[in-house]
């Protein structure tokens, strides 16, 4: 096993196009839970952390570029909690302090779990992934971008160099069940936005399906959307809940954030 | 009365701990922070099955792998090839059948930590899967697991049927007595896990001389010691059992875990080996709390009283037996609670499965009966519309009353005092909305700002005894070195685990010997004999009466001497017990049970019963506990055992497919938080116990039997549903 | 492969294990093993260490990533042999009992009140969520940290 450690992003993509099979590693949240547990042994460890592009964000004409280096911590308070309260609120219930502050927005997509905190609030912000490589770099949706139950559209020369983001502004909210009140993984999430200027709502489900899933619909159709929000999930029984609870808690979720976004 | 929601100005005042120190400066060597000069790691190999046998194990790739020393198997085993804490039916390392998920099945040491997994990973081991016993319902009717009769002739009621681990019955007075109303119902206890903080760890040296020195978080070093010899073919002296740090307890280091695995080794390869589990392996490491499965119907006249209690407890031992058979005892004799029933018939019977292990947990069978026997009270209170407070006042079981078991209760035991004083505590008022999320259930999850919660105020009382039963002979060793000056050494086995007994067992010393200047040498088993366990809330009792009593005889030797130096080891004993009988459950001689505690527990909750999620908003509990030595340690007891038990009662359990362990980590299986635990207010009902020294009784049990009954009893409040099972699912309480 | 860490104020080196922990690399090459592994999956916080003035898991960090970092542990907070506050204030406060979860909350702690000096009992209980005890049920170690805030 060998740990790369590059300092810049050009030095980052060269090392993983020469090696593909290099695991990124930020802030060790997922990865070293693999390794402590011998569930993992990569041959090569690409360590991001001193990469300083991957740090930080940037705004440019309303649109926000979350390097993908950003721990929730850094989404709690500040600017960007402002412009995305969503992510904020789901920024809060990720772990415990010290997992916030190394657990970054870059990881949670890398790791593509449907039970991924940040994804409900990006997806319903219609965020997209900027990837990149020593070929350049590209743009996807996050909806294209989340392919499968932990998988993504990264090719394998490909490094997440950052989301981005244009702040809907609009009333919006994150829920997550679990059986304790704190540190816990969702048995099913909801981020929802009521979205009053495009006359749409958006809730996006996370632990309820394969993927994060993204339910549209138009604003005068409020009465059946918390019905069509747990329709539309695909949970699953496993060993933090059952699917009937899922779907279930899903529709109750959805009923209280339209409460509370069209107040 | 001591009331502590907040207890800054007795912190203020309080002693620290003599371990206090160490612990907060990160200088306590715990026995996984031990190291010894050229020492290796020790790795084991475990089996990926609940119920297989084994073909063929296959070493020789590992034992050429880079740094690797030894790979042992079942044949290494030099001496007795089983051990166990009553019935030596567990194999050191499987031969020819593995029971359990995670059961050991070779072992190996290397260089370095990472060598040694790889080692381990390359023993090929072939196995030809059975079909697991995981229901214990049906354990009687299928094959055996372990050979017939490993643990009969115990003066256990007779019982053929395949894999009865112990069968009994408590039966007293009549139970066709005429009542006027009956209630029933069949309950549910999942499976917990001890989860204490320190994973099992060990290094084991060996002296050059054949013989071997253990260093180990344990309970117990004397028994560890006398199962570790035989099975490494050595006498009981060439075996020294030496206390290293314990992070926690709780019962699940009664069980051997590394000890022998790691001895071998040792004396195999002639270097210190250390072996220490990841979270992972800990989970298969020990053993667990029972299942249960209860069927309990109570009956009583309108006025309240109870005529008769019928129970059939069935507990599901898992693979080994470990102390099952003592846990059904302790199930059935206090089944009922601290109540005065005449006439009762309790039938238990906890058996062999391809389960993962159980064994001693903190409550030790009470906790299971508890959870039962309280939901009946209140069922019985509703039916009858009398107050449930008053109901248990009205049945309450005090000194001059009989247990079911029999035994006159001669000590203490202010069953009623609890309950009133608990009954007395104020509840908080409703907070008012909105507020912070995190006092909300679901808390940091954001899911109601006050939708669908619904307030609920329970209560309980749990019910248990102190010490060994059943004719244990029970004992504790100490030895004290008095010098010219009057300086002291005080030896005392006893384990300290998190509780507190050395700074008893100090304060005693301090207190006889009229001096400060007290050394206390602990913890080995080539310095002292044995001090028993620390478990059945009986180390305070037995450390404080065999210091007392080495101490007192030490001074008095002195004084016969015309002074010097003195060195005096006694042993203490408490009351004798006698046997149950087999056939009927009653106590064959004046007791059977030493002594008993009980516990009240008041318990507000909100429930958001839309979502099913609870918050804990308020505790308030009186607990018997004797001549409080150290109240702040007492109190510390209390809230550490509520929590334990609110753990049941909302999310802990360990989950199994096919008998193997689904969740063996912390990120699914769910301890209580900082944030879920709410204030407990605990008001000390200080009654001496006539039979102990100093009158004290231990306390780390009855917390934890009460909650979960009081907890879900506030649930039933908050939802009016049944909820018979522990842990409460979210399921359960949306009525899914 | 050589790691270059400053810890506790000094300048340390280590051969570690590419796959292990800043937790492991702790305990067993740099002999300091007051920071615990209880969990090793960022559940229980025994662990927690300051990385560049940071409260993290040092199980969730890969030693390697600690490279021209600084780290501090619970064994770095005495100052001059004298107990830190937070450390007097859990020994006094009760808040001790096994003590395998004391040194990750000492130095969660210590960052709370380096941030938040006075914190109310719902800052307290959120701060610290992340580290479990087994033992205590938290009462005692609320009352610790109050008391380490007032004196």
């Amino acid at each position: 096993m060998d740990v790369l450690t590059p300092r810049t992003l050009e030095e980052a993509l060269t090392l993983k196009a020469v090696r593909p099979e290099a695991v990124p590693i930020q802030g060790g949240t997922d990865l070293m839970v693999s390794l402590n547990f011998d569930h993992l042994r990569p041959e090569v460890i690409l360590n991001l952390n001193e990469v300083a592009e991957l740090r930080g964000w940037s705004r440019e004409n309303g649109v926000l570029r979350l390097g993908a280096g950003l721990t929730y911590t850094e989404l709690l308070h500040g600017e960007v909690a402002e412009a995305l309260p969503v992510l904020a609120e789901a920024s809060r219930t990720v772990g415990s302090p010290q997992i916030r502050n190394r657990g970054t927005i870059g990881g949670n997509l890398g790791t593509a779990s449907p039970a991924g905190d940040a994804l409900p609030p990006l997806l319903v912000e219609e965020a997209e992934v900027e990837l990149a490589s020593t070929r350049g770099t590209r743009r996807v949706s996050l909806g294209e971008f989340l392919v499968g139950p932990k998988q993504n559209a990264l090719s394998q020369d490909e490094l997440i160099a950052a989301v981005v983001v244009a702040p809907s502004r609009q009333p919006q909210t994150f829920m997550k069940v679990g059986p304790r009140n704190a540190m816990v993984i969702s048995v099913c999430s909801l981020a929802l936005v009521a979205d009053r200027e495009h006359g749409e709502l958006r809730a996006a489900y996370g632990s309820s399906g394969p993927v994060v899933g993204l339910v549209r619909a138009p604003l005068d159709e409020v009465g059946s959307f918390a019905e069509r929000v747990a329709a539309a999930a695909s949970p699953i029984d496993d060993v933090r809940g059952s699917a009937a609870y899922r779907r279930h808690a899903l529709g109750v979720l959805a009923a209280r954030a339209l409460e509370r976004c069209l107040a | 009365m001591t009331t502590a929601a907040l207890s800054h100005g007795r912190a203020e005042t309080a002693t620290r701990r003599h371990d206090a120190v160490p612990k907060v400066r990160g200088e306590f060597a715990y026995a996984n922070d031990l190291r010894a000069a050229g020492m290796l790691w020790g790795h084991t190999v475990r089996s990926p099955h609940a119920h297989a046998r084994v073909v063929s194990i296959d070493t020789s790739e590992a034992a050429r792998m880079p740094g690797v020393h030894a790979v042992l198997t079942h044949d290494d085993v030099p001496g007795r090839k089983t051990y166990g804490l009553d019935f030596p039916d567990q194999p050191v390392l499987a031969s020819d059948r593995v029971r359990y998920f995670g059961e050991a099945v070779a072992i190996v040491a290397a260089e370095e930590p990472e060598q040694a997994r790889r080692a381990a990973e390359a023993v090929r081991v072939e196995y030809e899967v059975l079909q697991p016993i995981v229901d214990p319902e049906r354990a009687t009717e299928s094959e055996p697991l372990h050979p017939p009769g490993t643990t009969a002739r115990h003066g256990f009621r007779e019982d053929p049927r395949p894999n009865v681990v112990r069968a009994m019955v408590v039966t007293r007075g009549d139970i066709e007595a005429p009542a006027d109303v009956t209630v029933s119902g069949v309950y549910e206890v999942g499976q917990q896990d001890q989860a204490f903080l320190g994973p099992e760890s060990g290094l084991a040296l060996p002296d050059g001389e054949g013989g071997v020195d253990i260093h180990v978080a344990t309970q117990w070093t004397h028994v560890d010691r006398d199962q570790v010899a035989p099975c490494l073919a050595l006498e009981p002296e060439q075996v020294r059992v030496h206390l290293a740090g314990v992070g926690g307890a709780f019962g699940g280091r009664e069980d051997l875990s590394m000890q022998i695995h790691a001895a071998l080794l040792a004396l195999r390869t002639g270097r210190p080996v250390k072996m220490a589990y990841n979270r992972q392996e800990s989970f298969v490491g020990h053993i667990h709390r029972h299942p249960a499965r209860i069927w309990a119907e109570h009956r009583a006249t309108k006025a309240g009283q109870l005529v008769s209690v019928r129970m059939r407890i069935l507990l599901d031992g898992g693979a080994y037996a470990s102390s099952s058979e003592a846990v059904l005892s302790n199930a059935c004799s206090f089944a009922i609670g601290p109540y005065a029933v005449e006439n009762v018939e309790i039938d238990g019977l906890v058996v062999y499965t391809n389960n993962p292990p159980c064994g001693a947990m903190r409550g030790f069978g009470a906790v299971q009966t508890c959870f039962a026997a309280e939901a009946q009270m209140d069922r019985l209170a509703a039916g009858l519309g009398i107050d449930p407070v008053e109901l248990r006042l009205l049945n309450a079981l005090e000194p001059g009353g009989r247990l079911a078991t029999g035994q006159v209760i001669t000590g203490s035991l202010p069953t009623r005092e609890v309950i009133r004083r608990a009954a007395a505590l104020p509840i908080p008022e409703p907070e008012e909305l909105p507020r912070d999320v995190l006092r909300l259930p679901g808390g940091a999850g954001n899911t109601t700002r006050g939708e669908g919660v619904r307030r609920g105020v329970g209560f309980a009382v749990g019910f248990k005894n102190l010490c060994y039963s059943e004719g244990f002979d029970d004992y504790c060793t100490a030895r004290v070195r008095l010098s010219a000056d009057g300086a002291a050494e005080v030896y005392c086995a006893s384990a300290e685990v998190g509780q507190g007994v050395h700074d008893v067992i100090l304060g005693v010393a301090r207190r006889e010997l009229g001096t400060d200047d007290v050394e206390l040498v602990t913890g080995s088993t080539a310095d002292v004999g044995s001090a028993g366990s620390t478990s059945a809330s009986r180390m305070t009792w037995m450390a404080a009466g065999a210091v007392q009593l080495a101490c007192r005889d030490a001074l008095e030797e002195q004084e016969r001497a015309g002074g010097g130096e003195v060195d005096v080891e006694r042993v203490y004993r408490h009351p004798r017990t006698f046997p149950l009988d087999p056939e009927t459950g009653q106590t064959t001689g004046e007791r059977s049970h030493v002594a008993f505690a009980v516990a009240a527990m008041r318990v507000v909750v909100e429930v958001d019963v839309e979502l099913g999620l609870t918050r804990v908003v308020w505790i308030g509990t009186a607990q018997d506990v004797g001549n409080a030595l150290n109240p702040v340690a007492v109190e510390g007891q209390i809230e550490g055992g509520t929590a334990q038990g609110l753990g049941l009662a909302l999310m802990e359990e360990i989950q199994t497919r096919d008998g193997a362990i689904l969740n063996p980590n912390f990120t699914d299986y769910l301890m209580p938080t900082f944030l879920d635990m709410p204030p407990v207010v605990s008001d000390l009902v200080e009654e001496p116990e006539p039979d102990a020294p100093y009158g004290v009784k231990g306390v780390g049990e009855p917390p934890t039997v009460v909650s979960t009954a009081a907890i879900v009893s506030a649930l039933r409040d908050a939802t009016g549903r049944e909820l018979a099972r522990v842990p409460v699912r979210p399921d359960d309480v949306v009525g899914l | 492969m050589k790691i270059a860490l400053t810890v506790n104020g000094e300048a340390r080196e280590a051969d570690v294990w590419a796959g292990e922990s800043l937790l492991t690399a702790l305990r067993d090459r740099l002999e300091l093993p007051g920071s615990k592994n209880a969990c090793e999956q960022g559940e229980c916080g025994s662990c927690s260490v300051l990385l560049d003035g940071v409260p993290v898991c040092s199980c969730l960090v890969l030693a390697a990533q600690a490279d021209g970092h600084e780290i501090v542990t619970v064994e770095g907070l005495a100052r001059d042999g004298d107990l830190h506050p937070v450390q007097a204030a859990f020994a006094d406060a009760g808040a001790v009992q096994c003590g395998f979860c004391t040194p990750g909350l000492i130095v969660a702690t210590d960052d709370l009140l380096r941030r938040s000096p006075d914190p109310t009992d719902d800052e307290i209980r959120e701060a610290l969520s992340g580290n479990l005890c087994r033992c205590t049920g938290y009462a005692k170690i609320l009352d610790a940290v109050r008391l380490a805030a007032a004196r």
